[in-house]
């Protein structure tokens, strides 16, 4: 216990790290996801397709493997493009940007699915009375689909949520400073790895715990109005 | 075909002349994976049952165990039991570190094992509790104690409505063994950090590393596919076809 204090700091600075890594990620792939359901709830054959690629590839690929793909890979690439277009310099890709960019796009194809199948739980006939009245595109999605999609995507939302804060953990092996990263360097130091790791393990407890409150609380006011079974 | 190889942006003769350690790595990442399923689903039968019970002690303990496990990064369980469990002596002298957890197999497949069994408890739980009540009551009515509900009525249909949710489980516990390359294992992941590091490459590893584990996804959800197809034809039409097929496993829900 008196290392943890000795080295909190050292963990504070990781777990802030780990907190907006995981909100920049989120960030992107709430963008992502958004696009992605649109596109395959689209009547565009190209959008649905590409849309269905994005998913799959994610969920046939791990996620270290991407991030490893995107920070390794994307130096060298962004490098053989700077060095052949002559448009900029030497360039090396940040942890955070490889790890944030990253984790978005695997979590954007999560998202993807959640909001589809909000959309498709909005029963078609408010849709169309919307229609009818002569709504417009915008007016219809401001007023009738997006008020709705909240409630209906909120639980999956939630659920990604979670897992997106627990896999930005992985970025610590390509070298981000993140809570893991710090922990384990802390507890290498002065020998007391499980010290530290047990310290990690509760606070990414604390964080997913109070998560899962305020994603409560959002529940129960978006379904406000809504009756209880 | 020279052409070929030149006008190809990744060096193919160099993948294929390691390929039989990529082969090697195959095997270390579904031996992992699947014997920790399968542990963690042995586990997870039980627990799931008292977790569907109002026992007063068990229920919350389980639970207790589910988010605990549900709520931590699974590199961070296996971290702490590889690199944590040597901070203490006694451990260090016991019979159990030798030939155990001093090994990385060993810690990579118990902390994989923890961690399924604890997501498996729930998706199970929610395919027990999700049984109808009258199926239940037909069973009291009809004199099953309640040993004999649970193993004529209420598992094998339960088993059934986990299928779907277990599938995206099996999916991301083959994610997630990617845990073992950062403990020094040769999975798949493993071996292509090894190539791209000896060989100094950005690529080469890494993309066989993926291209191999997008095929191990492919085939398991194929023979999931075949699975739901054989189990629960009866509900084929009333499915929606593939809604939920892309979620991630739960998260404390």
């Amino acid at each position: 216990m008196d290392l943890l204090i000795e080295y909190r700091s050292q963990l504070w600075a990781g777990l802030v790290t780990t907190v907006q890594i995981a909100l920049a990620s989120l960030f992107f792939s709430v963008a992502l996801g958004l696009i992605g359901a649109w596109a395959k709830l689209s009547a565009n054959r190209t959008a649905r397709a590409l849309a269905g690629a994005y998913t799959t590839l994610v969920r046939g690929v791990p996620d270290l493997v991407l991030i490893m793909l995107v920070f390794f890979g994307g130096q060298v690439t962004l490098n053989a493009i700077g060095a052949a277009t002559g448009l900029w310099d030497y360039l090396e890709v940040s942890q955070f940007a490889a790890g944030a960019l990253t984790i978005g796009v695997i979590f954007g194809a999560y998202f993807t699915e959640t909001f589809r199948g909000a959309i498709l739980a909005i029963p078609r006939g408010q849709i169309e009375a919307g229609i009818s009245i002569g709504m417009s595109r915008p007016l219809l999605f401001r007023r009738i689909v997006w008020p709705q999609m909240v409630r209906y995507a909120l639980p999956g939302f939630g659920n990604n949520w979670l897992v997106q804060l627990k896999t930005t953990a992985l970025v610590s092996v390509i070298g981000l400073q993140d809570l893991v990263y710090n922990a384990f360097a802390a507890g290498r130091s002065t020998d007391a790895l499980f010290t530290f790791m047990a310290a990690a393990f509760v606070i990414y407890l604390g964080l997913t715990a109070l998560s899962d409150l305020g994603l409560r609380a959002l529940e129960r006011r978006y379904s406000r109005g809504v009756q209880r079974a | 075909m020279e052409t070929f190889l030149n006008w190809f942006p990744l060096d193919l003769p160099l993948i294929a002349q390691n390929f039989d350690r990529f082969l090697v790595g195959v095997r270390v990442t579904l031996g992992l994976t699947f014997l920790s399923l399968a542990l963690g689903a042995a586990l997870a039968v039980p627990l799931a049952i008292a977790r569907a019970s109002r026992h007063r002690v068990l229920n919350p303990l389980v639970w207790t165990y589910t988010y605990v496990f549900r709520g931590t990064p699974l590199l961070v369980q296996t971290y702490l039991l590889y690199y944590g469990a040597g901070q203490f002596a006694f451990i260090r002298d016991s019979w159990l570190w030798d030939p155990v957890l001093s090994q990385a197999w060993w810690c990579a497949l118990i902390a994989f094992t923890l961690n399924t069994a604890a997501y498996s408890t729930e998706l199970l739980r929610g395919a027990i509790v999700d049984t109808p009540a009258g199926e239940v009551e037909a069973a009291i009515a009809t004199g099953h104690s309640y040993c004999g509900r649970l193993r004529r009525i209420i598992l094998p249909s339960a088993f059934r409505r986990a299928i779907p949710a277990y599938s995206n489980e099996v999916i991301f516990m083959l994610h997630g063994s990617v845990v073992a390359s950062t403990i020094t294992l040769q999975d798949i992941l493993g071996v292509g950090r090894w190539l791209n590091g000896r060989y100094y490459l950005a690529y080469e590893g890494l993309i066989t590393a993926a291209v191999l584990y997008f095929i191990i996804v492919f085939a398991i959800t194929r023979v999931f596919r075949w699975l739901e197809r054989r189990y629960l034809r009866h509900l084929e039409r009333r499915r929606e076809p593939a809604a939920a097929a892309v979620a991630p496993p739960m998260g404390i829900k």
